[in-house]
């Protein structure tokens, strides 16, 4: 064995992203140790990448926006498989917790009156995204970088040293939690820079490293997205929820090849922009499904009018949620319509003026005019879907982020069922801040009630991990992980992407069972000390894993969903509704596999259900579900003792039961 | 598959290191972060690049290519001529970890000299009211992605390393200036701009404008405007004699204290 360095901390954070920035915060200010680690540099997560901006109903532009209205959005955007209790959570919380990023040194975007401005989303019923330009996920990070900042610098007023009660380990990758029976004791890893092993000894541990996009060949995400959380709360014993649900975003850049992926923000569409096909055709008023029908325009005069009167049209249907505007854009090339490189037209120049469209997308124009020579102002863009986002993840409990793993916490998008099937734009970054928070809460909290007994991690098993991570450097021959990881994001690209069947799935359960054998004998060369072969051939343990929880849970499932699109299966099932896939690992002969069980989806709280419509509801539930007909309802209002009158932010009458939960609201007729 | 280039890469560690040719792949419409990818997955496994979002978005794969500073993810192919070799080497201005990744902690250093964003406590949650136009100022500068090439560019520190601890560079005097235009901040930080942060040795030669990937004017709107205020601070003649005669209390913030480990 060699030289393992031995860190104690009170909450190990793995991630500097969005959520695992917000939840070292937390850790901190609640009296914790906390380290943070950072796959990259500190600041360059993958939460810059986002563009368009953080959903929160602060009914700043439309003061008729509140949580519930919130909550419907996000349970029709993920087709009602979201756990209900995180919609409910992120609606109601994410307006404070984006006030605090302002108080923080956040500079959003203003309206006229000087508040938070907010702009128009897929999905979202009134204008929610709080903005910066399109760069609003470069103005989180850095808000949170310097939160952490300004919290080290108050430790070094008091303790002398910056770094005594929070620190950022940059360049650091966890490839091994440890555990001390059933409970966390610690996370094993090394150091990019020195190559040096560490092992951080901690009872609590916070999963928020992001998605799993590099399991796929075209995707937005960005080089450290390879599925670690997923795979570490995996082989920690946790459960990983409904992972067959992928978002594939609707428009990316489809050329230069070099830069197929690269994100084109949803703000285009929210700003105006439309989508055609190469017959010059808005297409996207062909593709509204029925349970959105009645809230979307159906001539493109009316879709028009929404801009300037929202209140007296109906939204246009470029501005659907992502899995159906992705499944439209597929069809349409498909369909012998496409652009020159395989995609469609996004136009943005002959809706706005030049000025305008550099005002409000100025990354947008940047990026065409730089890699492309498209001038955004004067042509339209060829866009494309591509793997964005993973809506499955970790099990947590809602309301601490803990997983069935003591110790072991999750939040942001390793975590699953905030997002249902399809996650809507903007509420990524509102739930980053929104769970991050309660995750670093739930770790302190866990940490108080431990007391003196902590959990201690074992030599055995620092050593197997790391016999483990140095494993790739024992071998004299061996196959290079370039070119299995690239084979890896092939196979899952062509065979469980955007459209998917059940001979192509299990052709790619069987090519990756060869992958998962190729994968386990990669050869590295040279040394510990940054390199980049080394660090891909142990990713390769994580990425294959996680491939094979998608295409497990996608063969399963024979439905089609949101984020999982079976052709031989196209349908949307209340049965299927009520069934959440679960991977776990279990040990055989072989060594571990991933098995899938099915559980049962936890009925919805009664106030919550109330928010919907019964005949809406009817699209997506069995009969058994819905609540009782109108009809049958007693007379008299349900003014019952426990329930008193409040006031909501934006004045309107609000009935609110003694939880704190609101139970009514005067409903907002749909068109 | 596209036609082959000639690469010039500089390989090594903190201690040495050369030069090393290479003949690499390259296809229509690729950049240079792109053929170094395909330097690693096909010759050169270990090759050591930092990167991370590949969209311009991260400021990660900050580097020289033909003695320019370049992020590699946003300098197309294209712009060479066909023959040419190409050179890449890491930074200049920060200490080789190995081949073209740089120890670049100087700057995270000094992000944590400059005393933070303070608001007036009395402000509640979601009470802030601040102009689009006001807001404006600062919002250029929090475009910066932290790439440090205008650090990196920088001649009062790429030539003389002795300057590294009293000067904090283009990035955090824009980050003063940032703080000194955001509307609801109270600190003041014009002196310790002056006296801790090295503005003084800044002659506004625009490098770091021109180096920057987002099109900042960091010479122009963030440090010929802190240049001005500073002056307003330090020499105006009444300002001078109010504190000669204890009339005027400096309330300055002081610059942060606190140990590096």
């Amino acid at each position: 064995m060699t030289d393992i360095e031995r860190l104690p901390y009170d909450v190990v954070v793995i991630g500097a992203g969005g959520s695992g920035l917000r939840a070292a915060i937390e850790a901190r200010l609640a009296g914790m140790r906390t380290a943070v680690i950072s796959k990259s540099l500190f600041g360059k997560a993958h939460t810059v990448m986002a563009e368009g901006g953080c959903a929160a109903a602060m009914g700043n532009v439309n003061p008729n926006d509140n949580w519930m209205v919130h909550f419907r959005d996000t349970m029709r955007g993920g087709k009602f498989l979201n756990n209900w209790r995180m919609a409910e959570l992120h609606a109601k919380e994410s307006p404070e917790r984006v006030w605090e990023l302002e108080a923080w040194g956040a500079l959003f975007d203003r309206t006229k009156d000087g508040k938070i401005s907010q702009r128009n989303f897929g999905g979202h019923e009134y204008p929610r995204l709080a903005h910066v330009g399109d760069r609003t996920g470069l103005e989180m990070i850095r808000t949170l970088q310097q939160k952490v900042v300004a919290l080290q610098q108050d430790d070094a007023r008091e303790h002398g040293d910056a770094e005594a009660m929070i620190k950022v380990f940059s360049e650091t990758t966890i490839t091994r939690l440890v555990k001390d029976g059933e409970a966390i004791a610690g996370a094993f890893g090394y150091i990019r820079e020195s190559g040096k092993f560490v092992l951080f000894e901690a009872p609590a541990v916070v999963l928020a490293t992001g998605g799993i996009g590099k399991t796929f060949k075209v995707t937005s995400n960005s080089w450290e997205y390879t599925g670690d959380g997923h795979a570490l709360a995996l082989l920690a014993g946790a459960k990983l929820l409904n992972m067959e649900f992928v978002q594939f975003h609707p428009t990316h850049m489809v050329w230069p090849l070099s830069v197929r992926g690269l994100l084109v923000t949803e703000s285009v569409r929210g700003d105006g922009g439309v989508l055609r096909n190469s017959e010059g055709k808005r297409f996207m008023f062909g593709y509204v499904p029925d349970v959105f029908r009645a809230q979307y325009a159906e001539t493109e005069e009316e879709a028009d009018r929404w801009y300037s009167d929202p209140d007296h049209n109906r939204r246009p249907p470029e501005l659907l949620p992502r899995d159906e505007v992705a499944r439209a854009n597929n069809a349409e090339v498909k369909a012998g319509r496409g652009s020159p490189h395989g995609g469609v037209f996004l136009d943005i120049a002959s809706r706005l003026p030049a000025e305008e469209i550099l005002r409000r997308l100025p990354s947008m124009y940047h990026q065409f005019k730089e890699l492309a020579d498209v001038d955004i102002t004067k042509e339209p863009m060829e866009v494309g879907p591509a793997q964005h986002y993973v809506m499955g993840g970790v099990e947590v409990d809602p309301d601490t982020g803990e997983s069935c793993v003591p110790g072991l916490f999750a939040a942001g998008e390793v975590s699953g069922g905030m997002h249902g099937s399809n996650r809507l734009g903007g509420n990524s970054l509102s739930d980053l801040l929104v769970f991050g928070r309660r995750a670093g809460m739930g770790a302190a909290e866990y940490i108080g009630k431990l007391g003196d007994k902590r959990p201690l991690a074992g030599d055995g098993d620092i050593a197997a991990a790391n016999a483990e991570a140095l494993a790739p450097f024992e071998r004299a021959v061996g196959e290079n992980p370039y070119t299995v990881h690239s084979e890896l994001q092939q196979t899952m690209f062509d065979l469980v992407g955007i459209i998917r069947t059940e001979d192509e799935i299990k052709t790619a359960l069987s090519e990756l069972e060869k992958l998962r054998g190729r994968a386990s004998v990669v050869r590295a060369e040279g040394g510990t000390a940054y390199n980049p072969g080394w660090h891909l051939a142990l990713d390769l343990r994580n990425i294959v894993l996680i491939a094979e929880c998608v295409a497990q849970a996608a063969l399963e499932r024979q439905e089609s969903r949101g984020g999982h699109t079976r052709n031989d299966y196209p349908v949307m099932s209340p049965e299927w509704r009520k069934v959440n896939l679960v991977c776990s690992l279990a040990s055989d002969e072989n060594g571990e596999r991933v098995v899938l069980t099915k559980q049962p989806m936890p009925p919805m709280r009664e106030d919550l259900l109330a928010l919907f419509d019964r005949a809406e509801l009817k699209k997506y539930m069995t009969d058994e579900e819905l609540p009782p007909e109108p009809a049958q309802l007693p007379e008299s209002a349900p003014e019952s003792p426990g329930v008193v009158v409040t006031e909501s932010r934006q004045g309107s009458a609000v009935t609110e039961s003694r939880q704190g939960s609101t139970v009514a609201e005067p409903r907002k007729e749909v068109p | 598959m596209g036609a082959k280039v000639k690469l010039q890469v500089w390989r090594g560690d903190a201690g040495q290191g050369e030069l090393v040719d290479y003949e690499v792949e390259a296809n229509e419409g690729e950049v240079v972060l792109d053929v170094l990818h395909r330097l690693q997955a096909t010759q050169a496994g270990d090759l050591a690049v930092r990167w991370n979002c590949k969209a311009g978005k991260c400021g990660s794969c900050s580097m020289e290519i033909n003695g320019q500073p370049k992020l590699a993810c946003m300098t197309r192919m294209s712009l060479f001529d066909p023959d040419e070799t190409i050179t890449v080497t890491p930074m200049r201005t920060f200490p080789v970890i190995r081949d073209l990744v740089t120890d670049v902690s100087f700057n995270f250093e000094k992000a944590r000299q400059i005393p933070s964003f303070t608001p007036d406590p009395a402000v509640g949650l979601g009470e802030f009211r601040m102009q689009q136009v006001d807001v404006q100022r600062s919002q250029e500068f929090r475009k910066c992605i932290e790439c440090f090439l205008c650090q990196n560019v920088c001649h009062v520190i790429r030539d003389h390393e002795e300057n590294m601890p009293v000067y904090a560079g283009p990035r955090f005097l824009m980050r003063i200036t940032e703080l000194e235009m955001h509307p609801a901040d109270t600190a003041d930080r014009r002196e310790i701009a002056q006296d801790d942060f090295g503005l003084g040795l800044c002659n506004i030669t625009k490098c770091c404008t021109e180096v920057c990937p987002e099109n900042i004017h960091i010479t122009d709107n963030a440090l010929i405007p802190l240049k001005e205020r500073v002056v307003t601070r330090k020499y105006d003649p009444l300002v001078w004699l109010g504190n000669k005669i204890g009339r005027r209390k400096s309330d300055d913030t002081p610059k942060v204290p606190g140990k590096q480990s």
